[in-house]
């Protein structure tokens, strides 16, 4: 990406357009060349920038954003959320995993523009109010699951929804759901039994 | 990135005439697995994207009714993998979904964004310096002379090697299955078979849909077939990667005999890849490990290797045996 996510668009002077729908009435007004004519107008008068809604842990956002900013940028960059981590910005490693609207997603490969008015979910955001570690937050302290670390918010979001989903159900079900992120220091072991440990505590919390 | 618009549409009818109005390079955007990710690699580059991932009337699908299995284009692979009603009759289907990318992918990707996904080929993706037919027609193909470890035995031409990457489509082509699509000029059904093209001396052009086409729904006829089934898929490593070589099949057995086999290729070659002949040559024998094995055979009948990839005709074989094996204990 040549450009980052715009600051917060309360910020003075940011243009504030939300994502423009393409509706059947708009698009059926007689003289109107039918539904492209709506886009073109919505970014006439700035910089092509787009306002931008999310939930991030609960709480509203509202953001200028260029289309081409991925969810993963928005958040670094413009939130300064920096648990989600960029690895190969291709989805083909995890580090970047994040919960939108309680689904885990690559958020490398999700365009911000897309999550408008969705909620986002990061690791920022697991733990419980009180500030006490998300059990499977401490299960991968617990179970040395992690060596430099780097990969960990991502393979934490990613089996925090592996137990919701109802694929904790034995190790082998574990590794198959667990394969979009890697762990380049092969902690896989650890990751396993952290995810065997957190995931009988999940469902009493 | 090249800059570009973006819009969401709120029905079908104006995603279409959005996308048809907006000329050359307006796009439909789905899930965004494929094109979002081509886009950052300059591999695709439109101007105007039109979202249609939110549309309501396209996530659905239906698995009980009593003729077809009705999905609905814009319905979420894991979604659709874990339907109860497809794991355990149609297992070619659930498994097809499952085996491909990775949850997180699988949330996002919708099932018409999946028939349309693009080749993984290492030379597509990356472009210059390499030579690529499919990413500028006309400047020749890097993998002929290169690293084609990965690229297709069958359906290859002189401009283009490229394997169709997808494992929905092929286990889709088994079940003849049919796509109901929509452009500005109406609706009309295309049988999955007749959906990809081969490259020939036109690679870029992958599909028989027009730009302004958007696919509403993948329709499979019931079948008890499906009950005798698998989509078996051999990978570099366990799980998280594209096929070697994949084979989705199904069964109606007699006792010992089949009575109709249904096979198709993934991973080697450009399209997905009905094996009719090898169908034919099975149906009426005894499904012993070595009929298996003669019907591996036949369907790579033909089958070309380039410099690195001789390996996946013996590799495919032996992949559609074993999937046959498995799909007979089913039965």
């Amino acid at each position: 990406m040549d450009r980052t996510p715009d600051e917060p668009s309360d910020t003075p002077g940011a243009v504030s357009r939300r994502p423009l729908m393409i509706g059947a009435a708009l698009a059926a007004a007689p003289l109107a060349p039918p539904g492209i004519a709506a886009p073109a107008r919505a970014q006439d008068a700035g910089d092509g920038r787009l306002r931008v809604n999310l939930t991030v842990n609960g709480e509203a956002r509202q953001l200028s954003l260029d289309p081409r900013a991925s969810l993963l940028d928005t958040l670094r960059e413009g939130l300064a959320l920096t648990g989600a981590k960029k690895g190969c910005d291709h989805g083909q490693c995890g580090a970047c995993t994040v919960h939108l609207d309680g689904r885990r997603v690559a958020s490398c490969l999700t365009l911000a523009v897309q999550a408008d008015g969705r909620a986002v979910t990061t690791i920022e955001g697991v733990a419980r109010e009180d500030d006490e570690l998300h059990p499977m937050q401490q299960a991968f302290i617990d179970h040395d699951a992690l060596q430099c670390g780097y990969c960990t918010p991502g393979q934490i979001m990613a089996a925090i929804a592996l137990v919701r989903e109802g694929r904790a159900g034995s190790a082998e079900e574990i590794r198959e759901y667990m394969s979009g992120n890697l762990c380049r220091c092969g902690a896989y072991a650890g990751i396993l039994a952290a995810i065997q440990d957190a995931a009988p505590k999940m469902r009493g919390a | 990135m090249q800059p570009f618009t973006y819009a969401r549409a709120e029905s079908e009818e104006a995603a279409i005439r959005a996308v048809s109005a907006g000329g050359r390079g307006t796009r439909f955007l789905a899930g965004g697995t494929t094109l979002y990710d081509l886009m950052k690699l300059g591999a695709e580059t439109p101007e105007r994207l039109v979202d249609i991932s939110a549309l309501p009337g396209l996530s659905g699908f239906e698995t009980a009714g009593p003729r077809e299995l009705v999905f609905g284009a814009g319905a979420r692979m894991s979604d659709v993998a874990a339907d109860p009603r497809l794991v355990r009759d149609y297992p070619v289907l659930s498994e097809a979904l499952w085996k491909a990318a990775s949850q997180q992918l699988r949330n996002m990707a919708s099932l018409g964004g999946n028939l349309l996904q693009r080749t993984r080929c290492a030379y597509f993706r990356n472009g210059e310096p390499f030579a690529c037919n499919k990413r500028v027609p006309g400047s020749g193909c890097a993998a002929r002379e290169g690293i084609d470890r990965g690229h297709a035995v069958l359906g290859g031409s002189e401009a283009c090697i490229a394997t169709y990457p997808g494992d929905w489509a092929v286990a889709l082509l088994a079940l003849d299955a049919a796509v109901d699509v929509a452009g500005p000029n109406g609706a009309r059904t295309i049988p999955l078979e007749a959906l990809h093209r081969e490259p020939g001396a036109t690679p870029e052009v992958e599909t028989t849909l027009a730009r302004d086409e958007m696919i509403l729904r993948v329709r499979v006829p019931a079948t008890p077939l499906g009950r005798a089934s698998t989509y078996h898929k051999i990978r570099d490593r366990e799980s998280y990667a594209f096929a070697l070589a994949s084979a989705a099949v199904a069964l109606r057995m007699e006792g010992e005999v089949v009575r109709e086999a249904r096979i198709a290729l993934g991973g080697l070659a450009t399209r997905p890849w009905r094996a009719r002949e090898a169908e034919r040559e099975l149906a009426g024998r005894r499904l012993t490990p070595e009929a298996a094995r003669a019907a591996g055979d036949a369907a790579l009948r033909g089958a070309r290797p380039g410099h690195h990839n001789a390996f996946r005709i013996e590799l495919g074989a032996r992949t559609v045996a074993d999937a046959l094996l498995i799909a007979r204990q089913r039965a």
